[in-house]
């Protein structure tokens, strides 16, 4: 698609994905069709060959107001749409510019900039969170109830084992997950353990940016990258085989650090290390042999493969092969591609547009009976079992018997 | 034409009145992005897009630019490939994708009542269950909607065997422009009177606004095998599928990819194609078992004797989607190889293709533009695709001639201009090549019955003889000046 793109609004770096991602574009429209916005929207302005329009006219310098600003808030981020273009248009990456400018450009309210504000300001620090959610426990019964279905039961942390294997995984805490459910992690040791390899957690490490990247804060969003760099990088040179991520969320942004810190001199070798080294906790155990797991898995299961795992990381079919290998019963989902409308802190702020992708997606989840949902990312977790009837758990504790 | 400023404010005044908030759009800024449809070479800004969602609404919406003479342009999934969609600078923009709701469907009668908004596939998702499907399949099935192949009566891999939308359509509900609801054809098989379904049924949006259809759906064959027969010379798979053809085979698709189209869309799908050929031919057979063995046999003699490399059959169904998937991907793979692509939609006589691909290839030479060929070869509808930068200066005009040539040349051999992507505003020149005035005369004339001051999709399809008359002035043809009894401008 042809563009003339304004040289004074983009620096070259920026430049060159832009026009790499519009021309690449040929306007066919197959991204529309496995869109949840524009599924139930039915606007070409809340679907990913709008907004590629949207973003193309800011781009070429026009004048931008509050809706183009309003389309792209409603977009998901969930990058369905990059999985179905078969033109592989990078539409997350050209996104991420386009907000940017747009921040810039048309200005928000008041209340929108302190909400934002907010969000950033304590979901990527473990140690703000962490006591806000234990307070928001103690006082749930008198909360509203939108703040109040967002506030999961509390769950024990389990033991850790102590193993002093050869094999050696890093693995990332994150910032919300250790207090919303302290579990995953020490559930992953334990498989692993079983499996032969320790895995070792680096305290320093923290919030892995997608917080504040996906707010359009991008500077901010690099201080957590680098951070978590510095943090990892003695273990690194030491030998670790993996940086092991258990939110999906975290995995797709920590494979991104190669790409985000491609221009930074001090950092672009390093982040090009982590990001190789990044893998999801499924890629990790489909390679091991399941067997020394003994897990006979009886329970019926509808997994929910979350957007940043099946189109942010393009595993499919993976942390399915282990399950069933393990004897879990796959239940057939209806509509698996689509987003459950957890999408970071769009829940928070597209409540309207979260809710229907929520009761969608658990209506499907819930059809054929299974006894548990399980996915692979903590924001789809909570946001899912806010409504549903049976349990959400992540999917490595069906391997932790 | 463009519109007045007393009128625009009318317009727009009163259509807030009978929509909802978010159903109205009017600002340059979200007007843009409908300012084309899938052909992004044309783009032309509407007056405002109105986004309703019951019939209701499309009939208000169209008495009011009915009484101040506004344009009215339907359009549906804005996945079209002739510019049918592509705005009036007058009128607005008719948006259905909000009809996107499946309303029944009757597995006994085999028929499926949907809204004009529904995605093409989700039909046959939708039909699934009872082990039925519609038949007619484009390549953007994914993503196109039904209403859009009805108005420009889409075809697909499978038309071959079962048809074009206008064999898969029983009844249509249509807003006439005064903003009256009715009913063409029936749940039967013949109705009474002249077949006005048909005459909708790629009449795109020039007759009436499509509300809801009434489709056919058929159960799906007992065994399904897909051929992949690799070939070191295109007019070598050209030949093939002539002698499918003049065996007596119909295969439920024949279709054919060369070399450029194999590559752009192995990068996408993995189908594992062979990518150091000059074409491929996918030959889908169905049917019971026992006549499809027969088939299948007789398929790969044929193809063998005509110089076929290799004959590769996909047994399983999933080995067979992804040989599709690759074919159905392969227009917008080109996004790949090019920054824009020109699709042709020309049908000729089977028996021609080996001729017309070498002439492409020669025409391809002629003006330094590349072209990838993937296509409903079965039926003889090539799709050429032209590769073009629409940043170069120039060369979206070379791509437009080297276009008409190759859709001139389809006439030239006993074809047609069109196969399933309808005329829209791209291929209007060319219908003065395929059509004498008196011809034309007679199309305005239905158009009139229906719609008398021309407001429903205007300047798309069908030519004025005056707009004949100045290309004709273009292109001289031995000296003799087409239309010479009209004036020149």
């Amino acid at each position: 698609m042809k563009a003339e793109l304004s040289t004074s609004l983009l620096n070259p770096a920026d430049y060159e994905v832009a026009a790499d991602a519009l021309s690449s574009c040929v306007h066919c429209g197959m991204c529309n069709a496995t869109c949840p916005t524009y599924q139930l929207l039915g606007e070409e302005n809340d679907g990913p060959r709008g907004r590629i329009y949207l973003i193309k006219q800011v781009l070429e310098g026009n004048p931008v107001t509050n809706a183009t600003r309003k389309h792209l808030d409603r977009c998901l981020t969930c990058r369905n749409c990059e999985t179905t273009c078969p033109a592989g248009v990078p539409y997350a990456k050209l996104l991420d510019i386009g907000r940017n400018i747009v921040e810039q450009k048309a200005e928000r309210s008041l209340k929108e900039k302190a909400t934002r504000k907010l969000l950033r300001t304590v979901l990527p620090y473990k140690n703000r969170f962490t006591p806000l959610l234990a307070i928001g426990r103690v006082f749930k019964p008198i909360l509203p109830a939108q703040i109040k279905s967002k506030i999961p039961r509390n769950v024990a942390k389990g033991k850790l084992p102590i193993t002093e294997h050869t094999r050696r995984m890093l693995v990332l805490d994150g910032c919300v997950q250790p207090a919303l459910s302290p579990d995953i992690n020490t559930a992953t040791a334990r498989v692993l353990h079983k499996l032969g390899i320790s895995l070792i957690t680096q305290k320093k490490a923290g919030c892995c940016g997608a917080v504040s990247q996906h707010l359009s804060a991008e500077d901010e969003a690099l201080v957590f990258m680098k951070k978590n760099i510095d943090a990892w990088w003695p273990e690194i040179e030491s030998g670790v085989e993996a940086i092991v991520m258990t939110a999906s969320g975290c995995g797709a942004m920590v494979k991104d650090y190669a790409h985000l810190l491609r221009n930074d001199s001090d950092y672009a070798e390093k982040a090009k290390k982590v990001s190789e080294l990044c893998k999801d906790i499924s890629e990790i155990i489909v390679n091991e042999d399941l067997s020394k797991l003994s897990i006979t898995g009886k329970e019926k299961i509808s997994w929910h493969p979350p957007c940043t795992l099946q189109h942010g990381q393009k595993i499919k079919g993976v942390v399915e092969r282990i399950l069933t290998t393990c004897g879990y019963e796959l239940l057939p989902v209806i509509d698996q591609h689509l987003c459950c409308g957890s999408a970071g802190t769009y829940s928070i702020l597209q409540p309207e547009i979260s809710k229907q992708l929520q009761s969608n997606k658990i209506s499907n989840l819930q059809q054929n009976n299974p006894n548990m949902i399980v996915t692979g990312n903590i924001g789809c977790q909570t946001h899912l079992q806010e409504i549903s009837d049976v349990p959400v758990i992540h999917w490595i504790h069906l391997l932790d018997k | 034409m463009t519109i007045e400023a007393a009128t625009r404010n009318k317009l727009i005044f009163q259509l807030a009145e009978v929509l909802p908030e978010n159903f109205l759009l009017t600002t340059k800024e979200e007007l843009r992005p409908y300012e084309c449809d899938g052909l992004a070479a044309y783009k032309r800004l509407p007056v405002a897009v109105a986004l309703p969602d019951s019939i209701e609404q499309v009939q208000q919406i169209v008495k009011i630019c009915s009484q101040l003479q506004v344009p009215v342009v339907a359009r549906g999934a804005g996945t079209g490939l002739s510019a049918g969609a592509l705005p009036h600078e007058g009128g607005i923009v008719l948006g259905l994708s909000r009809f996107n709701k499946i309303v029944s469907i009757d597995s006994e009668n085999l028929t499926a009542v949907v809204q004009p908004g529904v995605r093409n596939l989700a039909i046959s998702e939708a039909a699934s269950p009872y082990g039925l499907y519609y038949a007619p399949d484009p390549s953007s099935q994914l993503a196109c909607s039904i209403g859009g192949n009805v108005a420009e009566n889409s075809g697909g891999v499978h038309s071959l065997k079962y048809g074009q939308t206008v064999h898969n359509v029983m009844q249509v509900k249509i807003v006439t422009i005064d903003g009256e609801l009715i009913t063409l054809g029936s749940e039967t098989l013949d109705t009474p009177g002249y077949d006005l379904l048909a005459l909708i049924t790629g009449s795109e949006g020039m007759l009436g606004i499509i509300v809801e259809i009434v489709v056919k759906l058929l159960p799906k064959a007992e065994s399904v095998k897909v051929l992949m027969a690799s070939f070191d010379s295109i007019e070598d798979a050209g030949h093939a599928v002539a002698a499918i053809i003049a065996d007596g085979i119909i295969p439920a698709g024949l279709e054919l990819m060369d070399k450029a189209a194999i590559h752009a869309a192995e990068d996408f799908v993995h189908a594992n194609y062979p990518l150091d050929v000059a074409a491929i031919l996918l030959c889908e057979l169905d049917g019971d078992d026992i006549q499809l063995a027969e088939q299948v046999e007789k398929v790969d003699t044929l193809l063998k004797e005509k110089k076929a490399v290799a004959v590769e059959i996909a047994d399983s169904p999933e080995e067979q989607a992804r040989l599709w998937a690759g074919r159905k991907a392969a227009f917008s793979a080109a996004g790949r190889i090019s920054a824009d692509y020109y699709c042709m939609d020309g049908t000729i006589p089977r028996k021609q293709i080996a001729y017309v691909l070498k002439r492409i290839t020669e025409l391809s030479e002629k003006y330094g533009l590349r072209v990838v060929n993937v296509f409903h070869a079965g039926d003889g509808n090539l799709h050429p695709l032209i590769l073009y930068d629409a940043g170069i200066e120039g060369e979206l005009e070379t791509t437009e001639k080297f276009g008409g040539d190759i859709l001139e040349l389809c006439v030239e051999v006993g074809g047609t201009i069109t196969g399933e992507h309808g005329v829209g505003y791209e291929k209007i020149d060319q219908m003065c090549v395929q059509f004498n005035d008196a011809e034309l005369t007679q199309f305005f004339a239905v158009k009139r019955a229906f719609d008398a001051d021309s407001l429903l999709n205007p300047g798309k399809a069908i030519p004025t003889l005056h707009r004949c008359a100045e290309l004709g002035g273009m292109h001289v043809h031995n000296g003799e000046l087409p239309h010479p009894e009209l004036p020149r401008f």
